[in-house]
């Protein structure tokens, strides 16, 4: 396979963003520095979640699940005397892991059962660690290290770089043709000779991975955690709504919606702090009813009626 | 030209929805390089069992085999990778996508599988097969029925499959499609394809087939050339309606 001038032009200007991104730590202000964070770890949730519900259409609210897993692998690990750098792995491999449990189970069944089942399984999660540390005697752990907000805020930009890489390779495979595939018509996928089943478990095996590595990058951040902090739903909604909003139709997509939700969603929630669950209700509404296919969407039929005008003119 | 070696035989395949019995303890076979018709009236069976054959449904009883291999357990994937490939009857092509990416599904993913520049000229190469490589970039929203049916087969024809499964495949096209569909099946007909054609329309069986296999209400009434089936009572009084009742 050989790339084109096309292929090297959008990886060039990605790592220039990325390069650019990575100076922020500079400016030196606290602040800036903790909504980077933010928007660093919603943009890898984000493109992660649409590198699988994209084309699949299938809702996932399981991001919690996944996220929580890998800070309690973290937060576990590091109490047991693990390297933190030992634990991402792990984390990553538990993830993989418990998302193809989930895919075996459900995703021969239709979506709706989907959405339900994963929503349910952050719920299970949280409540089998919450019993297994009532059962220990603990409330929540302690995760004491020496690696600082800008050591996590560059380790979400890697591995934004690699997810960006991942889901790029992804849409060039085999895989990612079988998708596109699956998501107009599951029936045809499977009479060409697709494993549907396959093709998407493998997808959300990534995505999970994915979620859990980014849960295990922010447990030091948070220094001490608590099931309620790690697989709160409110988590899994943003991820669908900020993916959503950009569009999951293109691989940046994700991140056009995360950027703007972010900070809109940091100033709600400092001047409404009582209503955010009501907001985010709001919020999804709009977008599914105004933005249906996000930025993304709205772009590209701009460019195209733009496009039609000038071959008028 | 029935002489050939069996390619995909049926013994006793039975397919029942709760308690109607939508196929009936079907035997048949298709041989190398036939083209066999399998015909009768609405709701005897036929798309029925072509799902069995496909993979699309597990037949309830008996078992199908593919050169001698059994494959009704397998899914309907497997069945494509093994060689059987197939229309639907209410055509379904993948929306979101140009016409040679429609083609290029099959040439991916089935029996025989490409990839890349291969998988392109392949797929271009079935478009020419089916006379619609002009419109190879277009979206399949903008193509005429005709020409859906088109993309579809050509679909089809870019996994290589042992086994073609048509699923009235000529049904809803106005005459002069319909010459021009019945002049493209013999095509593949000539290139020694090993059909099983589904249909309705009796000029397309006559000059297609080399056999027929009729089914009524589930179950195999008659079997033959055209001419013998045609002109069988049984089968005209199933087409017709019972004059007793
Ligand atoms: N999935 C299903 N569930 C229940 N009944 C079914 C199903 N598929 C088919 N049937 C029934 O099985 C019988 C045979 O249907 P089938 O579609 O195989 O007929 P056909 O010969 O293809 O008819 P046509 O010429 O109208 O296409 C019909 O009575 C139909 O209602
Ligand atoms: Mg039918």
């Amino acid at each position: 396979m050989s790339l084109t001038k096309r292929d090297w032009q959008s990886i060039t200007l990605s790592a220039v963003l990325l390069a650019v991104a990575a100076c922020l730590p500079l400016t030196g202000d606290a602040y800036m520095l903790s909504i980077g964070i933010t928007i660093a770890m919603y943009a890898v949730l984000a493109t992660s979640w649409a590198l699988f519900s994209g084309p699949t259409h299938y809702i996932s609210l399981a991001t919690a699940a996944f996220f929580g897993l890998g800070t309690y692998t973290t937060a576990i690990g590091i109490e047991n005397g693990l390297n933190y750098w030992v634990t991402l792995p792990i984390a990553a491999i538990l993830g993989a892991v418990l998302a193809a449990l989930v895919g075996l189970a459900t995703l021969r069944l239709s979506g709706v059962y989907f959405v339900i089942f994963t929503l349910g399984l952050a719920e299970l999660v949280r409540q089998v660690v919450t019993w297994g540390q009532n059962v220990s005697g603990q409330k929540g752990l302690y995760v004491l290290t020496d690696i600082t907000e800008v050591h996590i805020y560059w380790q979400l930009l890697v591995l934004a770089g690699i997810v960006y890489l991942t889901g790029w390779a992804i849409g060039r495979s085999r895989l990612g043709f079988a998708l596109r595939i699956i998501g107009d018509d599951e029936e045809v996928a499977r009479h060409s000779g697709i494993n549907t089943s396959r093709a998407k478990i493998l997808l959300f095996m990534v995505s999970g991975a994915t979620a859990a590595v980014v849960g295990s990058m922010l447990a030091p951040r948070y220094i001490y955690i608590e099931p309620a902090l790690a697989f709160t739903p409110m988590l899994s909604f943003l991820v669908v709504i900020m993916a959503l909003l950009g569009g999951t139709g293109r691989l940046w997509g994700p991140l056009v919606g995360v950027i703007p939700f972010t900070l809109l969603w940091e100033a709600i929630s400092a001047s409404f702090p009582n209503q955010t669950t009501l907001l985010l209700g709001l919020s999804f509404l709009v977008i599914v009813y105004l933005l249906p296919r996000g930025f993304v969407g709205l772009i590209e039929s701009s460019k195209r009626k733009l496009r039609e005008r000038e071959a008028f003119a | 030209m029935t002489t050939g070696a069996t390619v995909l035989s049926l013994r006793g395949a039975t397919k029942r929805f709760g308690g109607l019995v939508a196929v009936n303890d079907m035997d048949f076979d298709v041989t190398e390089h036939e083209v066999l018709g399998l015909i009768g009236p609405n709701g005897s069976g036929k798309s029925t069992t072509l799902n069995l054959i496909s993979g699309a449904l597990k037949p309830t009883e008996g078992t199908i085999s593919l050169r001698g291999t059994p494959i009704s357990h397998l899914s309907a994937a497997d069945i494509a990778r093994r060689g059987i490939a197939r229309t639907f009857q209410l055509v379904r092509l993948l929306p979101s996508m140009t016409v040679l990416e429609n083609v290029r599904a099959g040439a991916v993913f089935g029996h025989r599988r490409r990839w890349g520049a291969e998988a392109d000229a392949h797929a271009l190469r079935m478009l020419s097969l089916v006379g619609l490589d002009r419109r190879a970039n277009a979206h399949v929203g903008e193509l005429t029925y005709i020409d859906t049916k088109r993309v579809e087969l050509a679909r089809v024809l870019a996994s290589e499959p042992k086994v073609l499964l048509l699923d009235e495949w000529l049904a809803g096209l106005n005459p002069t499609e319909l010459e021009e569909g019945i002049a493209l099946i013999k095509r593949l007909r000539d290139e020694g394809r090993t059909i099983i054609l589904v249909e309705h329309v009796m000029d397309a069986i006559r000059s297609l087939c080399d056999r027929c296999v009729v089914m009524s209400t589930g179950t195999k009434i008659a079997e033959g050339t055209p001419e013998q089936v045609l002109s069988d009572p049984e089968v005209i009084r199933a087409y017709l309606g019972d004059d007793d009742a």
